[in-house]
């Protein structure tokens, strides 16, 4: 019972059994570490931080937060886990302040005592902490609820997509503040549906229709994925998106940004066979270039063999 | 005990930041208590009557000046035929129609009787029943002037043998305030308790704190009397304002005396608050709390005994007023208002709400779930 979070097995039903929300879910996350649950909208990362955070109880499967079992040790678990739901959900029409005080002492403790942990982040709310919640712009609000999940200074913190919605500078300064965090030990779990945040994070789970494809580090995730890969651009984007698909070569191909990843059938596959097939079908400034995946790439082809297995 | 402390700090605040319950809490009792009584009142006015006159005799005439000279009605219109006079009901201008037939006043010296006729436009009931019974009364007393005119001196009197005094107890002057003054303060109570806490949990529930409460060590019994303690307060606050306005306006002072009305008041409270919980344990969102909040009122206000009297309802009907919270308290108030009952007149009232406040609030608390 080392590690932080300790999950078997879980299986979460809705609709008695009729929509499956998690299947067979299986994790570890030490102690310390800065977890990322990556995944569509539907993957069941919500039902899985509601299931550990004890506010629904698993079909089958146990889970251990902290030590502590999320059905039997509920209590205990509410006295040590922040939890950060994807909505705002702190009282609007209280102010800045009454929100942290309200929420310090619902856990019988105050601000003054844990000041040291959201100090780095209460700085940038407080010159309008007599300003109602309900007031404030997206970014101050998950810095205000970040405050309140940590106000009681939890062992694990749960943040339910905390960053969607927010402008990037706002994402950036979460991020650095979460690395702060995580150099005072704390646990933190959390969902992005933006992969470049899943590159910040020590390990990241990559989910889907309630299971986890993969879990590794970024880095490992990469190197996991050993596939050549080509970014093709030329003027009439959607035409040359269907050609490449009808490509003999071509495994896979989808639009990524300004250009279409290509990725190909087989793995000597050069950048002049591409041109060459593209050239007969009079493409204007074509460019071929052949590029590292990064980690969208890598869950892209996860998904895709993903809903191959579940078909 | 601190957190209960810290969970109604927050929700006071709640209520004194948002001004439409204080402005419900203050202003809506005033206002229904100074306008409603006065506004709807059972009292039948203004009924318009449409008289055709066949006979165009001196009696006739007579009957249709008295008819005319009486508050309740109007005389609106002078008309030829029934077909012409119907046509005035048809366009909602008439209520009621009287017609004279041809030799009215011949037949009553003649033969001494004779008909007219009446026909009352019973879209709106209660307008065409009392406009009826209006008219017939006046008609009855017109005959006994007819009597007295055609036999000054009679041997034996041929009517009235059988006089009646009536005397009107508890309420000696009808007034219509201080019968309906304590049905007002029921409903206020009611919507107050049930309604205003439901709506409030609920809302937890739509914004999403409720979520953030209930992954804290806050144990469901503080969050479940933090919501109850405000509107329990709230509930008497609003009373007493009610009861104010009441005095102030009608000069209405409870015989029985506060104690007893604040004593039954506070355990009602207790029994609504409780019937909120359990709305908003069923309710997801503001708009079904709202349904089904709007659905019991209705019931509670006509099955109440506030408007209709409760003894002249079907049996089934009486059974189910014995299932209704709002009819013991609204029968309470009267009780204590007008005739002025004590603490041993309505123990079993104060039984039965006691019941209804430990049913209410078990159902609710053992429906409510922190987790699903």
């Amino acid at each position: 019972m080392d590690s932080a979070l300790h999950v078997n097995q879980l299986v979460m039903t809705y609709g008695k059994g009729k929509v499956t929300a998690l299947n067979d879910i299986s994790f570890d996350v030490e102690r310390g570490e800065l977890f990322g649950l990556i995944g569509p909208d539907g993957a069941g990362k919500t039902t899985l931080f509601r299931l550990l955070t004890s506010l629904l109880i698993p079909d089958s499967g146990t889970a251990h937060v902290d030590g502590f079992d999320i059905v039997k040790d509920y209590k205990e678990i509410r006295r040590r886990v922040g939890y950060m739901p994807g909505r705002f959900s702190l009282y609007q029409d209280l102010t800045i302040e009454e929100n942290l005080n309200f929420f310090a002492r619902v856990f019988k403790t105050t601000i003054e005592e844990n000041y040291d942990l959201i100090r780095d982040i209460y700085v940038q709310i407080e010159p309008f902490k007599k300003r109602r919640a309900g007031k404030l712009s997206g970014g101050m609000k998950q810095k205000l609820a970040l405050c309140c999940a940590l106000i009681h200074k939890p062992s694990i913190l749960f943040l339910d997509e905390p960053t969607t919605g927010v402008d990037p500078v706002s994402r950036k300064e979460f991020w650095e503040m979460l690395k702060r965090l995580k150099e005072r030990q704390i646990t933190i779990l959390v969902s992005t549906p933006y992969m470049d945040e899943a590159a910040l994070c020590d390990r990241i789970a990559l989910m889907q229709s309630g299971k986890i494809l993969s879990i590794a580090s970024p880095v490992q995730t990469l190197a996991n994925y050993e596939h050549l890969l080509y970014a093709v651009r030329a003027d009439g984007m959607y035409r040359l998106l269907n050609d490449l698909r009808a490509a003999p070569f071509t495994e896979r191909c989808y639009a990524f940004g300004e250009s279409h990843h290509l990725l190909p059938a087989y793995p000597n596959l050069s950048e002049s066979d591409v041109r060459n097939y593209l050239d007969e079908k009079n493409y204007t400034n074509l460019e071929i270039e052949q590029i590292t995946p990064g980690i969208e790439d890598v869950f892209m082809a996860l998904l895709e063999k993903g809903s191959e297995e579940v078909a | 005990m601190r957190t209960l402390r810290f969970l109604l700090q927050k929700e006071f605040r709640q209520i004194f930041r948002n001004p439409a319950i204080v402005r419900m809490i203050l202003v809506a009792p005033t206002l229904q208590l100074l306008v409603l009584p006065l506004a709807a009142d059972y009292e039948v006015r203004n009924i318009n009557l449409a008289v055709i006159d066949h006979d165009h005799s001196t009696w006739s005439r007579q009957l249709t000046q008295k008819l005319a000279a009486s508050d309740h009605f109007q005389l609106v219109d002078y008309e030829e035929s029934y077909r012409a006079g119907f046509h005035l009901v048809e366009q909602n201008e008439a209520d009621i129609l009287l017609e004279f037939p041809r030799g009215f006043e011949r037949d009553l010296i003649r033969e001494g009787k004779t008909t007219v006729m009446m026909s009352a436009n019973a879209v709106n009931s209660v307008k065409g029943g009392l406009g009826t019974a209006y008219a017939l009364n006046i008609i009855g007393s017109f005959n006994k002037n007819i009597l007295t005119e055609m036999m000054p001196t009679p041997a034996v009197s041929p009517g009235e043998q059988i006089g009646v005094v009536s005397s009107v107890r508890f309420n000696p002057l009808q007034t219509y305030p201080l019968f309906m003054a304590p049905g007002i303060l029921a409903v206020l109570l009611t919507m107050v308790g049930a309604f205003l806490a439901a709506l409030n949990i609920v809302r937890e529930k739509e914004i999403g704190t409720i979520e953030q409460i209930n992954v804290t060590p806050i144990h469901k019994w503080q969050f479940v009397l933090g919501k109850l303690i405000p509107f329990w307060v709230l509930g008497l606050v609003a009373m007493t304002v009610g009861l104010t306005a009441a005095y102030f306006a009608y000069d209405i002072v409870p015989l029985g005396g506060y104690l007893v009305i604040y004593a039954f008041a506070a355990v009602y409270m207790v029994a609504v608050l409780g019937f909120g919980l359990l709305i908003s344990t069923l309710a997801e969102t503001q708009q079904q709390a709202m349904f089904i909040s709007f659905f019991f009122m209705m019931i509670f206000i006509l099955l109440g005994g506030l408007y209709t009297p409760i003894n002249s309802m079907p049996e089934w009907a009486i059974t189910l007023t014995k299932f209704n919270p709002a009819a013991y308290f609204i029968r309470v108030m009267r009780m204590v208002v007008l005739k002025g009952s004590t603490f041993a007149d309505l123990w079993p009232d104060f039984k039965t709400m006691g019941i209804f406040a430990l049913v209410l609030n078990s159902l609710a608390v053992l429906n409510y779930r922190k987790r699903t």
